[in-house]
């Protein structure tokens, strides 16, 4: 799960890693009434929405006075701001972060991620911050150090200085640095991220060392021990029908083609995906339904597809195992008669009792279209979207 | 022969809930020796004539086993599965689906300390069968058969269909392992290459991977350098969009990284047998085993 910036730095403030001044807003009335408030001469206004790369979109904005704080918050909250990650069509931005300014002498980057090859977190650093961390990482990998730590025992005090002083940073800004690098990795630990990172982390020209910006991404399989976390879950942020997906337990990707897929299984239904590329086709979406696929998630299933406009074939793809696929067939049938359907299907069953499974979707009389091979179902299901027969 | 489990190995299931029972009773038609259970608050009670007690130590006081299937939920996985090998479980199989990656961190960190011998296959898995001999996890029993090819895989279904061709073109499994499809798991490709190295009834291998991580790139470094059976691959994930979850936690693009494609080149340039199509991954092992008989 992804969170805003701000909730990150909610975050970072109990763990006493020092941010900026500031709060959000939804009007710009309100950014202008927070500015006032902070007093200064020099306020940030940023964009809170999940997408990186919010400063290419014009999603980060400095401000002088609070008037101009109210104008540059109106822009941004009155057009989809987009980014490199959020597509041609961008994102709607709901809220704003208003904070005072921190003008810095030093950009550096801190990122925590859990290190799958090494199978422990790994803590990494760059005196080159405020840049996209992955075009350096891609350019010039020898800037970035990197510091593994135990996931029992956390980083500890003597790595966390060595960093610092590596970066270049001395005495009490080394310090300060060093404390902020234990405290990234106490919360990587105890809030189960997967993902923390703070670019830039500026020191200033009294060299205090503040966190500019903040993301974080949580490990979903942990929720269970956070339920504060869920209060920082925004629906806004999701795709409509991904939402809608999570609320039945499956897991759904949105793509950008033209066929339906209901599958059991994550690597089923990736293969899925991908055969139906393979075929000349294009999936509209992911859709893993469980290892289980019985007949209220196949019902459900199917709403989901057909309510997806773009959608103009359906392809089910089900391995029955410990499920059979009579049982799956029943399902498929009590689903479809409750329904109508406007676009073809395309169906393929395959193992245990699959003959019996075949012969019931037959006599249903329901109008699908029966495959036999994965491969098979994946052309018919091509065809049935170009709209010619299978 | 096989890797891992045979018919003389003896298993712990912990977790002998509502769904632990439901498969348990699958294993034990399937001749798998299913000699103890644990359900914390049932110790004394029986399922089938199975003695259950309350953990895996209580388990250990009065009944040999060798390996442990794990069915406890995801927030008691870690701790189940650090139990196991207290009680000297050496294959500990973690079907278990949604724990927390950093669980696993720490489970990893603490088995390479204190149990360097344990084998730990999962979580998020469909476990390990040796055709006709023993069968720990959930995976259809009745569509494996024995003979030579190994198969291993990130996936549980995808796995399946693997099998399913295989078996259809009459092309038995030596061992079937799902490695899990977490971000961090027990045995990685590389560990149980290595086990099909050293094992004479594996004449071929099918690895079904998919994006996200690296252990794919691992497993074509360790064939290149050394292992000499033929390995036939499927990659899935080819289309999907940088930074989703495609249902499996580790099933992920991050950073540009864990790609099908730089997996699909890292396995070609190994020399293993990359099929684009997962319809394809059964007539290719028949090819790469069929031409290997005429060489040998």
């Amino acid at each position: 799960m992804k969170i805003h910036e701000y909730q990150a730095k909610e975050l970072f403030r109990r763990y006493a890693i020092p941010v900026p001044e500031g709060a959000v807003a939804e009007t710009p009335s309100e950014a202008r009434a927070i500015a006032a408030g902070l007093g200064g001469d020099l306020f940030a206004v940023k964009a809170q929405v999940h997408a990186g790369g919010r400063g290419k979109g014009g999603g980060v904005r400095l401000a002088r006075e609070a008037e101009e704080v109210g104008a540059l918050a109106g822009e941004i909250l009155s057009r989809p701001l987009v980014t490199p990650q959020t597509g041609p069509e961008g994102v709607v931005v709901r809220l704003v972060l208003v904070e005072r300014g921190r003008p810095f002498e030093r950009q550096l980057y801190l990122g925590i991620v859990l290190d799958r090859a090494a199978e422990r977190p790994v803590l990494m650093a760059s005196a080159e911050g405020g840049v996209e961390i992955e075009e350096i990482a891609r350019e010039r990998p020898a800037v970035i150090l990197k510091a593994h730590f135990d996931a029992r025992a956390g980083l500890g005090a003597q790595e966390a200085r060595a960093l610092a002083s590596r970066l270049g940073l001395a005495g009490a800004t080394g310090a300060e640095a060093a404390a902020i690098m234990q405290a990234l990795a106490r919360i990587f630990l105890a809030e189960d991220c997967s993902l923390l990172e703070i670019n830039p982390l500026v020191v200033t020209a009294e060299g205090a060392v503040v966190a500019l910006d903040a993301k974080c991404d949580l490990d979903d399989n942990a929720l269970f021990r956070h339920p504060g976390h869920l209060a920082w879950r925004d629906p806004a942020e999701e795709d409509r029908r991904e939402a809608q997906a999570a609320d039945f337990g499956f897991s759904y990707v949105t793509l950008d083609g033209d066929i339906g897929c209901m599958v059991n299984g994550a690597g089923l239904a990736m293969a899925t995906n991908d055969i139906i590329t393979l075929a000349g086709g294009a999936p509209a979406n992911f859709l893993d339904v469980g290892g289980a696929a019985d007949p209220e998630r196949v019902t459900a299933a199917f709403r989901l597809l057909l309510g997806d406009r773009r959608v103009r074939a359906v392809l089910v793809n089900i391995f029955g195992g410990i499920v059979r696929c009579d049982v799956i067939a029943q399902g498929i049938i009590a689903a479809l008669r409750g329904m109508t359907l406007q676009v073809p299907l395309v169906v393929r069953l395959e193992g245990t009792n699959v003959e019996t499974a075949r012969e019931m979707l037959r006599g249903s009389g329901l109008a699908l279209i029966e495959a036999e091979t994965f491969a098979d179902a994946a052309a018919k299901a091509v065809a049935a979207a170009r709209g010619g027969a299978a | 022969m096989s890797i891992l489990a045979d018919r003389r190995t003896r298993l712990l299931v912990q977790g002998l809930g509502r769904v632990g029972q439901f498969y348990t009773d699958l294993m034990i038609e399937y001749g798998t020796q299913v000699v103890a259970g644990t359900r914390p608050g049932k110790g004394g009670t029986r399922h089938h004539g199975i003695p259950i007690f309350d953990d895996a130590r209580a388990a250990a006081r009065s009944v040999a086993f060798d390996a442990s299937v794990v069915f406890v939920p995801a927030a008691a996985a870690a701790e189940a599965i650090l139990e196991a090998a207290e009680a000297g479980a050496r294959l500990i199989v973690a079907i278990t689906e949604g724990v927390p990656a950093l669980d696993l961190a720490r489970v990893k960190a603490t088995l390479r300390e204190s149990f360097p011998a344990v084998r730990l296959i999962g979580p998020n898995c469909p476990g390990v069968i040796s055709p006709g001999q023993c069968k720990i996890g959930i995976m259809p029993g009745y569509i494996h058969k024995p003979g030579p090819v190994g198969i291993l895989s990130r996936s549980g279904t995808l796995t399946y269909e693997g099998v399913h061709q295989c078996t259809a073109l009459g092309l038995g499994q030596s061992t079937c392992v799902g490695i899990g499809g977490d971000p961090v798991v027990g045995m990685s490709f590389v560990d149980l290459l290595a086990l099909y190295a050293e094992d004479p009834l594996t004449k071929g291998i099918l690895m079904i991977g998919e994006i996200g991580g690296s252990a794919e790139e691992e497993a074509a470094e360790y064939i290149r350098a050394r292992f000499r059976k033929p390995v036939v691959a499927f990659i899935a994930g080819k289309n999907a969009p940088p930074g989703k979850r495609m249902g499996h936690a580790g099933a992920i693009i991050s950073g540009g990284r864990g790609t099908a494609a730089e997996k699909v080149e890292a396995l070609r340039a190994a020399g293993v047998t990359v099929v684009d199509s997962p319809a394809e991954m059964g007539a290719a092992m028949q090819r790469v085993l069929g031409s290997e008989e005429e060489e040998g």
